[in-house]
């Protein structure tokens, strides 16, 4: 295949990835827009195998590699459940961190890439595979962190350094200073120790990064690693002057940083104050403990059975599904209770709020995963106005998104966050594990509403038994 | 020693209700109080002597025993002169007393220092609600104001085509859209008839909906709840388009029902003469404001009276009227009250002042006028929701610039360092990066433009997506593997080529595993 043939394959291959992204915003058109991405990357890989740049002596070696590579990832996306989906994005994106690592440092030992370059040439080429390693480094650890908070093997509570804005700071200027060292670097093996340093640095600056950052940010936190993944092949892309994959790189880095910056929209913080950790500016100190007035008033216990007369008895229900639905793996239990109560004729509709979950869409793809229809999920915006002609709101395993403080208390940490106004609907009924605080930390004056009840236990163990009751 | 309840029978003239009924006689002996009633006192709502008797009341004859024997009486109207006349030094006396209008019976129930709980005080806020006697007789009033016309009107409320021809369904126009109107919209509805509703309180619109009503709205613009839930009075402007609505309306309907009332205020006259001429022969006014001087200007309080071939319906009692219903009602109001009185269940009240149900009730404490009360603290329905301040973002703040969309200043910040950047650039990159960063801008467009509007429920799905569209970088682990080589290039082979075999595997599993779990996603994604 020659040059120009390989060229016109990566046209169409990245044609077919901004088809792939533009059909994934519709559910519609989402299984289309996946096909476009497969296409598209077959195409690109298939014309940088056979095109000018690859001799046969690697085909086996390449063919090795993808059959290993490939049936491994087959495989954890065949057995991953979908409560655990947060953890495995989390997981592939320290994949792509790495390889950007390792051809950044193939790519400075080779000579071949290099030889022709000289001047300003060589300069911007050295500083490419300088930034590429660096955002590499850093999405990898970064992405690790991220995996090991989302699985829980790492504590979800922001880990906050004292100084450690100024240590972020000390991080850069090292790797500044090594940048230029790198940069005078005489020969390859000169340039090596500014270059491992560099990438000591930038691993530590991304494991540092995302402890730092709370549970409750952990959606905001994956979708920008996503962008960083995007960015650090559109690096590697300038390296190799590969138009492909910098156009690709920008095109998902681009859209991780969109994505990001909705999600932060939707909670009302904003995108740097996510990113430097933690709630507040206060240096280390959790300002949960002073926000807000401890709500007063009893709490109301409330069991299945009369749940489900509850529900049995109303018009228009509405579920806002949380984090402990996805952990009690309950969503097929909702499923049938919202099945029963449609063909009684209930209005049942679900409400999700945009940072339900742990991953931006979580409880979408958990609902969906049961069956539930998705034109009966409702964004916060569709339904907060009809809470107040709504019976029923059934709260399961959510907790800092139904939050009144975040509207009547602007000393509260939440404050000005979006909620859903379940306490609006005729009785709220809460399904919660214990009284303990959501993710934020913070409590909820819901709990202790006059028109709210608690439904305690496990979500899974109590909705069936609220189903079986409603049977009955 | 337990306190005695006293029920006294109502003096006034056509008074059917009385103040307690057999079933909470029992309820309240068992909060521990001692019942007397008078002999004869429900006679009019068919609750005989005996059957007060065999709930354990004691019947005792005449109202100057049972007024003597009494700590406590119970009553629905006020007392008449003679009544206070009777009544024990220092007593408690429970009834609808209307203080704003009845400012010299507070002063004479103040002389016999006595405590005086009036049931038409009662606060506003959803504790009181089962105490509310104004609300239970509201809607006994609504209902029967609909049986009333229905008994005046010469036709059925619904609809029908018979053998004997068609007959259309009765139009039934409601003003004031309060637990009376609500109740009399039903009622209405529920007989047939298509039924309108008028409120100047925009909010209830759905209240009347879920009624069975049609809300007829006045195009005028003007918040019209006042405080505690009740209308207030409206400008003149308003009123002028409320009175072409109004008159539109008087020509179409059939039955008009009024319950227009503001606390404390004569009942606004919302039906002129003039309206009330341009009404079809044979159709109904019910004035439920009758007694507050009524809405419409040609009503008779206490009468029917037939004007310009309209029948006007100025009953003062229609409560009253549904005597056995409302007594039963009025008397639960009281038996609830009863309860707030006497928490320790021991036959013993406790006007406790600082209770904001009992201190909103009580209008005369031990020979000391306390009305009126304090404004209520909460309404049950906050005319205006509290609007989230707009300090949180503030209280935040430190994070930078705010996220509104840029102001002028930031903007021209922003092009400022962004043509800064690509000055640059173009000053001192070469020709073939320049070439490169081109395509790299426009794609991170074309990233921002694509994804801009994805829908929140495919957030994850798309992050998968690109997740494994990244893995795109295999590209540059592919042309390092074994690339065409310049002939004598020293080159660390094995290097390279281990370091390019681990990028490709693990973007392979990146690649291959990213789109298969987007696949099984999307799968489940379904109508």
């Amino acid at each position: 295949m020659s040059e120009n043939l390989a060229t016109v394959s990566y046209i169409g291959a990245t044609i077919l990835f901004i088809l792939s992204l533009g059909g994934l915003s519709n559910p519609e058109s989402s299984r289309r827009g996946n096909l476009y991405g497969m296409i598209g990357m077959t195409f690109a890989v298939l014309a940088t195998v056979f095109g000018p740049r690859v001799t046969a002596a690697g085909i086996p070696w390449i063919i090795g590699c993808m059959l290993v590579g490939g049936s491994i990832g087959l495989y954890a996306a065949r057995i991953v459940k979908m409560t655990q989906m947060p953890e495995l994005v989390a997981l592939m994106h320290s994949l792509v961190g790495v390889a950007a690592m390792l051809v950044g440092f193939a790519n400075y030992i080779d000579p071949a890439a290099s030889s022709h370059l000289a001047g300003a040439e060589k300069s911007i080429h050295e500083m490419e595979i300088y930034i590429g390693i660096l955002i590499g480094a850093v999405t990898f650890s970064g992405s690790v962190i991220a995996f090991g908070k989302l699985s829980g093997k790492i504590g979800g509570k922001p880990m906050l350094l004292p100084a450690r804005h100024w240590m972020n700071l000390a991080g850069l200027l090292i790797i500044i200073y090594f940048g230029r060292e790198f940069l005078h670097a005489a020969s390859v093996s000169d340039g090596m120790t500014p270059l491992i340093v560099m990438t000591v640095v930038a691993l530590l600056f991304g494991i540092h990064m995302v402890m730092a950052i709370g549970g409750a940010d952990m959606p905001v936190v994956v979708s920008m690693l996503n962008s960083y993944s995007g960015w650090a092949a559109a690096a590697t892309g300038f390296m190799l002057s590969n138009d492909l994959l910098i156009v690709t790189g920008a095109l998902v880095g681009s859209s991780g940083a969109i994505l990001s910056y909705i999600m932060c929209r939707a909670m009302n913080r904003h995108f740097i104050s996510v990113i430097a950790g933690g709630f507040g500016t206060g240096g280390g100190t959790p300002a949960v403990a002073a926000g807000g007035a401890q709500p007063a008033g009893e709490v109301v216990p409330i069991l299945a059975a009369e749940t489900a007369e509850l529900l049995r008895e109303a018009k228009n229900v509405i579920i806002v599904p949380g984090y402990g639905m996805a952990v009690a793996q309950a969503q097929h239990t909702v499923y049938e209770i919202t099945k029963h109560l449609r063909d009684k004729g209930v209005n049942v509709r679900f409400g999700i709020h945009p940072v339900a979950g742990r991953m931006p869409g979580h409880m979408n793809v958990l609902l969906a995963e049961a069956r539930v229809p998705y034109d009966i999920v409702f964004e916060m915006d569709e339904l907060n106005a009809d809470f107040p002609n709504t019976d029923v709101a059934m709260i399961i395993g959510a907790n800092d998104i139904v939050n009144p403080a975040a509207q009547d208390d602007p000393a509260s940490p939440i404050a000005g966050m979006p909620v859903l106004e379940v306490w609006k609907a005729k009785t709220s009924i809460v399904m919660k594990r214990s009284m303990a605080s959501g993710y934020a930390g913070v409590d909820n004056p819901l709990f202790y509403k006059d028109n709210n009840r608690m439904l305690f236990g496990d979500a899974k163990k109590t909705l069936d038994e609220v189903f079986v009751a409603l049977k009955a | 020693m337990p306190q005695v309840i006293g029920v006294p029978k109502e003096t006034a003239a056509g008074e059917k209700r009385v103040a307690t009924v057999p079933e909470v006689v029992e309820k309240l002996i068992k909060l521990g109080f001692k019942v007397v009633v008078e002999s004869g006192a429900g006679d009019a709502a068919n609750f005989s002597d005996d059957v007060y008797r065999a709930a354990g009341a004691e019947i005792v004859e005449g109202a100057a025993k049972l007024w003597s024997a009494s700590d406590i009486v119970f009553k629905v109207r006020g007392p008449s002169a003679d009544e206070i006349g009777l009544m024990r030094e220092g007593g408690t006396l429970v009834s609808f007393i209307w203080p704003a209008q009845n400012p010299e019976l507070l002063q004479q129930l103040a002389a016999k220092k006595a405590t005086v709980l009036a049931m038409d005080s009662v606060p506003r806020i959803s504790r009181a609600q089962k105490l509310d006697a104004l609300s239970s007789m509201a809607n006994i009033a609504g209902y029967r104001a609909v049986i009333e016309a229905a008994h005046h009107f010469g036709r059925f409320f619904t609809g029908q085509i018979t053998a004997a021809g068609k007959v259309p369904p009765a139009k039934v126009f409601v003003i004031g859209a309060g637990v009376a109107g609500l109740a009399a919209i039903g009622t209405a509805s529920g007989l047939g008839a298509i039924v309108r509703a008028n409120d100047t309180r925009p909010e209830v619109g759905d209240q009347v909906k879920s009624m069975g009503g049609e809300f007829v709205t006045v195009d005028y613009t003007e918040e019209g709840s006042g405080v505690g839930g009740y209308a207030k009075v409206m400008s003149e402007g308003f009123l002028k388009a409320q009175a072409e609505v109004f008159a539109k309306q008087a020509k179409e309907v059939d039955i008009i029902i009024t319950t227009a009332l503001i606390p404390g205020r004569p009942a606004p006259k919302l039906i002129t003469a003039e309206m009330v001429r341009s009404m079809k022969p044979g159709s109904v006014i019910v004035d439920m404001a009758a007694e507050q001087g009524g809405n419409c200007e040609l009503t008779v309080p206490h009468q029917v009276t037939v004007k310009h071939g309209v029948t006007i319906i100025g009953y003062s009692d229609l409560p009253s009227r549904l005597s056995k219903q409302s007594s039963t009602l009025y008397a639960t109001n009281l038996f609830r009250l009863a309860e707030e009185l006497c928490k320790t269940k021991d036959g013993v009240i406790n006007v406790n002042m600082e209770d904001e149900v009992l201190r909103g009730t009580t209008v005369v404490k031990e020979g000391n006028i306390t009305w009126p009360p304090p404004a209520p603290k909460l309404s049950a329905a906050p005319p205006a929701a509290a609007k989230p301040a707009a300090a949180p973002v503030k209280a935040q703040g430190g994070h930078g610039k705010s996220s509104a969309p840029a102001s002028g200043t930031s903007a021209a910040v922003t092009f400022g360092v962004a043509a800064l950047a690509f000055w640059f650039i173009g000053y001192s990159a070469p020709g073939a990066f320049l070439a490169h960063f081109t395509v790299f801008v426009l794609a991170c467009f074309v990233g921002y433009m694509v994804v801009w509007n994805v829908t929140p429920a495919l957030h994850t799905p798309l992050m998968s997506v690109t997740n494994a569209i990244s893995s795109i970088i295999a590209i540059g682990a592919l042309v390092q593997i074994a690339p065409p080589i310049d002939a004598g290039l020293a080159r660390p082979e094995d290097w390279i080529r281990w370091l390019a075999v681990a990028g490709i595997a693990l973007t392979a599993i990146n690649m291959f595993g990213g789109f298969a779990v987007t696949q099984r996603m999307l799968a489940m994604f379904r109508k």
